[in-house]
């Protein structure tokens, strides 16, 4: 290596500049956590206030969604968490996640859903499609999310809730045909997750 | 290079710093002469705008990381160094990556995803080795920051390739990265829905990476400059 002659120091030496080092950049990292913590908590949940308001629009609700929250088993076994926008102790609408397969692994949305199960808004929160293709699912990219505001499980019928080409009424992507496919069947799944658990999820408090 | 720099690297005000700014931003620029940190390289240039935010977030880590280096230099043993080297540049990437989480939320939120990325990229660990772990803390930074810069400059430049063909826009969103005062920079320079996908799938980073380092070796045989693989270590 380096010109530098190498002298022999003992390998105890070795080990204790190694370890002062592990030990003084540890001590720094540990304070810069205690320092942080609270603060990335509170953005966490400015972020996820984000995503709700942008579902359940303002006027629905005189409580905070982000604290009155439930949890609810999905048909797959798996709990949903599902935040309650309440007036006058009146359930008016409901927001969770959930998740559609995509060309690139899975698509998770927010669905905000009133009571009586119609789509009050979905947004895309995370997803790995291709750009320029399937995130067109993005309402920064197209507005084709919006398509989906005020329809229920009744209204198109729950045979015409799939893409065009597999003879439902939703129009799928040029060139992109699984990612609107997913996402389709994710809303589809959310309305039947509210029809199925809708006495629990509005149930007067 | 003056001859005086090279034989008294340790005397601060002899050093060349022209030399050291030249070198990071062309020379021996990492990505079109060393040809280092071609990992994030690939990955994040779909837009000239991941490109900056990636390079940014690495010219920081690249800074702090070098000038801690040089400032334990002689107390660092050859044996343990690189250990040393790679705990150094974790915990600068944590650093970056908690505070900006912390108090740079909105940031964060565009560049989180490149920080941990840092580690990956072996080109900080190569800059610490060839030059910070020999010389004062001072050029050990500039060379830190201006490696960085090159850097930035470099991933931007291939961003900026990848999105014009593919996309058709230049810039786009470089107002959540950079601020709303940046919104300008946001142009469309193809219609939409004309670009060439494949540009900014990966085999386009390569393709793009591939002919700019061409391009960049044509202007440097026309200054009439010998064309020789950058290493890692030729400081």
């Amino acid at each position: 290596m380096s010109g530098q002659p190498s002298k022999h120091h003992s390998p105890f030496k070795h080990a204790g500049i190694l370890g002062g080092f592990c030990l003084g950049f540890g001590i720094v990292l540990a304070v810069t956590d205690i320092l942080t913590a609270d603060a990335i908590l509170q953005r966490g949940d400015d972020d996820k206030r984000t995503s709700l308001d942008q579902v359940i629009p303002a006027g629905l609700h005189d409580n905070n969604p982000l604290a009155d929250t439930i949890a609810v088993t999905g048909h797959d076994g798996k709990p949903v968490t599902v935040f309650r926008a309440t007036r006058d102790r009146k359930v008016t609408a409901v927001a969770y996640e959930i998740e559609g397969n995509g060309y690139a692994g899975e698509v998770r949305l927010m669905l905000g859903v009133d009571a009586e199960g119609r789509v009050l808004g979905v947004r895309p929160l995370a997803h790995k499609e291709t750009p320029g293709l399937g995130d067109k699912i993005e309402p920064s990219k197209t507005d084709w999310i919006s398509r989906f505001t005020g329809l229920s499980l009744g209204n198109p019928p729950v045979e015409k809730w799939k893409v065009k080409k597999d003879g439902g009424q939703f129009d799928q992507f040029s060139g992109a045909t699984i990612t609107p496919r997913g996402v389709v069947g994710a809303i589809r799944g959310g309305l039947e997750f509210f029809a199925a658990n809708k006495a629990r999820l509005v149930e007067v408090r | 290079m003056t001859a005086i720099a090279e034989t008294e690297p340790e005397t601060e005000t002899k050093t060349d710093y022209k030399r050291i700014i030249k070198d990071g931003l062309w020379d021996n620029n990492s990505v079109f002469c060393m040809i280092l940190g071609m990992c994030p390289t690939m990955a994040m240039t779909t837009s000239a705008t991941n490109g900056l935010g990636m390079g940014l977030a690495t010219a920081v880590v690249m800074a702090a990381s070098s000038l801690l280096v040089a400032t334990f230099r002689n107390w660092i043993t050859q044996e343990v160094r690189i250990p040393v080297y790679i705990l150094i540049v974790a915990a600068m990437v944590t650093l970056v990556d908690l505070t900006m989480n912390a108090w740079m939320h909105e940031l964060y939120k565009v560049l989180g995803l490149f920080i941990p990325l840092i580690v990956s990229n072996c080109l900080p660990l190569a800059r610490l080795e060839a030059f910070a772990a020999k010389e004062p803390v001072l050029p050990s930074l500039m060379d830190g920051l201006f490696m960085g810069i090159g850097f930035t400059l470099s991933l931007t430049l291939i961003g900026a390739v990848r999105e014009i063909i593919g996309s058709g826009t230049l810039f786009a969103d470089a107002s959540l990265l950079l601020g709303p005062a940046f919104k300008f920079m946001e142009l469309r320079i193809l219609p939409a829905d004309t670009g060439v996908l494949m540009a900014v799938l990966p085999p386009g980073g390569f393709l793009a990476t591939g002919l700019l380092l061409a391009g960049k070796r044509i202007l440097d045989l026309r200054a009439g400059k010998a064309i020789s693989m950058g290493g890692a270590h030729s400081v």
